[in-house]
């Protein structure tokens, strides 16, 4: 007798609707292996920061998805993206988390790769002399076909072939621009480490709540009422502050509709230009009294790139999904090249606010959770995600818009994820 | 008793006390701990990162001590609301440098704390900075160094 597995995969057309996703999205084993490969192991996914790597020979340990990834800068300075394999006998080459090296060589047999993953040698050669199928050309370590970067972020795709990066970015590619603006050098950094915090719950419960509007007023209001943050008034039933879908899985809070209303200089960031007197006048030798004043009240962006890299505001957060209901978040705070003293307070801001005890983070991995376990109950079996779809509008760049508190991110990542995996189906 | 063994006493009775009211969710009683200038760090990436550079999952002043007691305090701190059942077993305390206003003291505590998600068990060492206050120690220092700190942890919301 014997038997045939039949790959069953589920269709997705009938799970995501406009207004609606069903609850197996989030919990359907099959579907998690197909979305690895329709989307984590074939689009572009955000793996690192080129300042992560600042000298040549550096290398740091990234990953995609479940699979661990070797981001290094080669010895003449570009960037490669290796995976942890010997072509052996599958060990690991590499055991730490960043440092500097040329070559890597594995413990088990002592095979050797030079950092742009090329095989450079054996122990015992003379076991391989002659043998045709030892070729060296074709046993360095797995690395992916195409690296790109956009303004030192570094995104990797392990297809050959596809859109290029910025195709991929389209109109997000703006709100890099807009965030490198903040440094007086015009350069993000990051350097600061990362927290990686666990939660038993889908990648896209996350994915989605980075741009949600809706639940700051009440997942947050704790910390709201006893700090004094004014960020609760943009996430407001009568805040002026827009979600915006770019298409491709792309969406942003844009908060600056209140900015400019208040006008005054980093009311973004919560301080006074008087707080950051060093910062002030670097930006304004940089850029020129108005240009940096427009940079200060517009602040940063508070953008999801899809699938995996959400800038908000003073940090980045990169999803990594484990499992169908396991994921990381990895976290740090953005640091701007030339301004030490708005570094200091990213920093401060940041450890306060996310990671395992995060004075708002631990309450949105709280939500992640429990809306997993709900997903994981029979009924009812949709989700609704209709909020403000009555009163969507294209803005002048003929990007959907609506209030901060609809739903208008949600709904274009569902689109986004329908082409892709439909395309990959 | 030595002069030594009276301290180790009165120092165990405190970490006792402190692990008591932790594990009790006695915010106030345990805020009341803090020296004015108090410190409370859990480092992030291993025991040696420095924390003015690098992040850590909590790196608490004085200040931000008490604005996360008063989170707690609201009853909408989602992830302690319903709040942890937490019991910690703490052992192995030693003195280490110690002067007549102030003491370093070392323990370990193993942590077992049940939420919605699942049972979880942390492993930590702690050192302290205590300072004589009158006839009260009090807390100028605390790290915890969780034993697995290099990892993805879930969240860790009661007080550690």
């Amino acid at each position: 007798m014997s038997i045939t597995l039949e790959k069953t995969r589920p269709d997705v057309s009938q799970l995501v609707e406009t207004n609606r996703v069903h609850g197996s999205v989030y919990t359907d084993e099959a579907l998690f292996q197909a979305e690895l490969e329709a989307i984590w192991y074939k689009g572009w996914v955000y793996v690192g920061h080129e300042s992560e790597v600042p000298a040549n020979n550096d290398f740091v340990m990234k990953s995609i998805g479940p699979q661990p990834v070797i981001m290094t800068r080669d010895n003449k300075g570009q960037i490669h993206l290796l995976q942890n394999r010997c072509s052996h006998r599958g060990n690991q080459v590499c055991l730490k988390d960043k440092g500097n090296a040329r070559a890597f060589t594995c413990p088990y047999h002592s095979w050797t790769f030079s950092n742009t993953g090329d095989l450079i040698g054996f122990a015992f050669p003379d076991g391989y002399r002659d043998n045709p199928d030892a070729d060296k050309k074709s046993l360095g370590l797995g690395s992916l076909p195409r690296v790109e970067s956009y303004q030192g972020f570094v995104f990797g795709s392990f297809a050959a072939e596809g859109i290029t990066l910025k195709e991929h970015l389209g109109g997000a590619a703006e709100t890099l621009d807009r965030l490198v603006q903040t440094s007086p050098e015009g350069q993000v950094e990051i350097t600061a480490g990362f927290l990686k915090h666990r939660a038993r719950t889908n990648w896209k419960f996350i994915l989605e709540n980075e741009c949600d509007g809706y639940h700051p007023a009440f997942v947050h209001s704790s910390i709201f009422s006893v700090a004094d943050s004014a960020i609760g008034t943009y996430y407001g039933d009568r805040s002026t502050a827009l979600t915006r879908d770019f298409g491709g899985g792309h969406s942003e809070v844009d908060l600056r509709p209140e900015f400019r209303k208040a006008d005054v200089p980093m009311r973004w960031f919560g301080t006074t230009a008087e707080r950051l007197p060093d910062y002030v006048a670097s930006m304004q030798a940089a850029y020129g009294a108005d240009k940096a004043r427009e940079i200060m009240i517009d602040g940063t962006p508070h953008v999801m790139i899809f699938p995996n890299l959400f800038i908000a505001e003073i940090q980045i957060f990169v999803i990594q999904p484990l499992s169908v209901n396991e994921t990381v978040q990895h976290v740090t705070a953005l640091q701007f090249k030339g301004a030490p003293d708005l570094n200091r307070r990213m920093r401060q801001q940041t450890m306060g606010s996310v990671g395992p005890a995060g004075l708002l983070l631990a309450d949105d991995t709280e939500m992640y959770e429990r809306n997993q376990r709900g997903a994981e109950q029979l009924t009812p079996p949709w989700l609704f995600l209709g909020r403000g779809s009555q009163r969507e509008r294209l803005d002048e760049d003929g990007y959907t818009v609506g209030h901060s508190t609809d739903e208008v991110p949600s709904r274009g990542i569902w689109r986004h994820y329908l082409t892709v995996m439909e395309a990959g189906a | 008793m030595s002069a030594r063994q009276e301290l180790l006493t009165e120092v165990t009775a405190f970490i006792y006390r402190e692990a008591r009211l932790q594990d009790e969710h006695q915010y106030d009683e345990w805020e009341a701990l803090w020296t004015d200038d108090g410190v409370y760090w859990v480092p992030a990436n291993g025991d040696a990162i420095d924390p003015e550079k690098e992040m850590s999952i909590i790196y608490d002043n004085r200040s931000r001590i008490a604005l996360r007691i008063r989170q707690l305090h609201t009853g909408k701190r989602h992830a302690q609301a319903p709040r942890s059942r937490v019991r910690r077993v703490v052992s192995n305390i030693e003195i280490g440098e110690a002067y007549s206003k102030r003491i370093q003291v070392f323990s370990n505590a193993l942590v077992f704390e049940s939420t919605l998600r699942a049972d979880t068990l942390w492993s930590v060492r702690n050192e302290y900075w205590l300072r004589r206050d009158g006839d009260e120690l009090r807390m100028e220092r605390k790290n915890v160094f969780l034993t697995n700190n290099e990892q993805a942890l879930f969240t860790l919301a009661f007080l550690i």
